[in-house]
């Protein structure tokens, strides 16, 4: 069973220890032990939500909040820039959710 | 475990867990000479300035460097035609209780000239740096350790950093010090820092460290965070941050200090290095890992840890750095680079906690005079540059 890593008890994010497929059901492991179905394709190193989060609610990773949801995110969904943004970073809904690379700068 | 080992007493009651004699250079004019005649030298390290016209921080940089508890002498070499004088690095030096010594190029006829003459100064440098410091027992409450990340991935925030943090605990509960720096990868956790600030004045010290690190990064539109960072999972700096906070440990925070200063007392410290506002702005503040090792070395750790997930094969002079990777993949496949595999903590090899009790081990046979892997490759990166950070003068003086 592929693995995920919930650092905090507070976080309502997990971090994928593999690369994990759509419908795939995944260990839940450190703060609380569990599984859950993953509701897309999700790789290594990225997040998935554990519960559900609304629109404007708080990403919580290591007990504190990492960002704002941009839109409502389901649980098992992926989160990632493209439905979470900083408070601080103004470029941060500027980036490509898949590449990271930058859509606001202008080459010409 | 071995928790006591000899060590070298400074006049200043430090204690060095390495007697080197230090090259320095005050132009990259001279650069080529220093390194000729540190060539095929043992246990000796190079040092230097690129810059002709002079700079205070870089000068308070190479001092802090030139009487590190882990050097025993000194040798200062120039061109002849700089601002910075070789002359008066090697004079307060001496005034350390190190022997040190100093000449320009251009006074002795040229490349080859110099470096015998170099090589001649190094070889009697460094009999007199052994006859000079005496051997006396330390343990963990003589040492100073800083820690950085660099190459980061996935794993830095979950394992890497975070065994660090553990070991920093450990440090700091044994009565050493522990420094951690890079506030520009701290925005987003105001609140989470200055709570754990020790007294009301370090409190008011991470506000503004903090408060100064977020104004540099919205002058210049840049947060710490790259398209390799989004790419591996993270989403804001927020997320970065708080990765890169975790090898802080959990201790309370005694104190901000600035480049060249060695922290006042046992504990953790924060470590400003972000240039101060200044008439040429701001400068750039990390322009790459290794300037980030040489704040931490300039504040006296005796040794330096740093974590890497994709795997960095940089190294330092002056201290041994020892290499910590959250991935056991990067690991395995650069072992001859990694002094430490804590991605056994995500493979459920090891708990945190035993992979903290592992890396203290390896620190003491380090700080016994085992080579660490970087050291022992012959790894000696260094970068001083031009900055602007007010600290309290000299009491030597240099040019304002």
């Amino acid at each position: 069973m592929k693995r995920c890593l919930q650092i905090h008890p507070g976080d309502n994010v997990a971090t994928l220890l593999e690369d994990a497929a759509a419908a795939e059901s995944i260990a839940v492991l450190g703060a609380r032990n569990g599984a859950m179905a993953l509701l897309e394709p999700i790789r290594l190193g990225h997040k998935v939500a554990l519960s559900g989060i609304p629109d404007g609610g708080a990403v919580v990773k290591y007990g504190v909040t990492i960002g704002l949801a941009t839109r409502a995110i389901r649980a098992g969904e992926w989160v990632h820039l493209h439905n979470t943004r900083s408070q601080v970073d103004v470029r941060s809904s500027e980036f490509d959710a898949e590449t990271g690379a930058a859509r606001d700068t202008v080459y010409e | 475990m071995n928790d006591r080992w000899q060590g070298y007493l400074r006049a200043d009651g430090r204690k060095g867990i390495r007697n080197l004699v230090l090259v320095v250079y005050t132009v990259e004019c001279a650069r080529h000479v220093a390194h000729e005649i540190a060539s095929g030298e043992d246990g000796v390290h190079v040092i230097g300035f690129p810059g002709c016209y002079d700079n205070d921080y870089a000068i308070r940089l190479m001092l802090a460097l030139a009487r590190h508890p882990n050097i025993g002498a000194v040798l200062a070499v120039g061109l002849g035609c700089e601002y910075t004088q070789p002359e008066r690095i090697a004079e307060i030096v001496r005034q350390s209780d190190r022997p040190a010594e100093w000449f320009y190029i251009q006074e002795h006829g040229g490349t080859r000239s110099s470096i015998a003459h170099g090589k001649a100064l190094v070889s009697r440098l460094r009999s007199l740096a052994r006859e000079r410091a005496p051997r006396v027992s330390m343990s963990w409450g003589d040492l100073t350790i800083g820690a950085e990340c660099g190459g980061s991935d996935a794993t830095s925030g979950l394992a890497g950093n975070p065994v660090v943090g553990a070991f920093f605990d450990r440090l700091v509960d044994a009565g050493g010090r522990a420094i951690f720096e890079e506030t520009v990868e701290m925005v987003g956790l105001r609140e989470v820092l200055v709570g754990r600030a020790a007294s009301p004045k370090s409190a008011r010290e991470v506000a503004a460290a903090y408060d100064k690190a977020v104004g540099y990064c919205q002058s210049v539109h840049q947060y710490s965070v790259s398209p390799g960072n989004f790419a591996g999972g993270l989403t804001t700096i927020e997320e970065k941050s708080m990765g890169a906070v975790a090898k802080s440990g959990q201790r309370p925070i005694q104190g901000v200090i600035r480049v060249s200063q060695p922290p006042p007392g046992p504990g953790l410290w924060l470590l400003d290095s972000v240039p101060d506002e200044h008439f040429m702005q701001f400068g750039y503040t990390n322009p790459n890992d290794t300037e980030g090792l040489m704040d931490l070395l300039s504040s006296g750790s005796q040794i330096l840890l740093f974590v890497t997930g994709r795997g960095s094969v940089i190294g330092c002079p002056i201290a041994p750095l020892i290499k910590v990777t959250g991935n056991s993949q990067t690991f395995l496949r650069m072992r001859e680079d990694m002094d430490f595999d804590a991605g056994r903590i995500l493979s459920g090899e090891v708990t945190l906690q035993q992979a903290a009790d592992e890396l203290m081990e390896l620190v003491a046979a380090v700080a016994s005079g085992e080579a660490s892997k970087p050291e022992a490759l012959g790894h000696r990166e260094y970068f001083i540059m031009y900055k602007h950070q007010e600290t309290p003068s000299l009491e030597a003086g240099c040019r304002a």
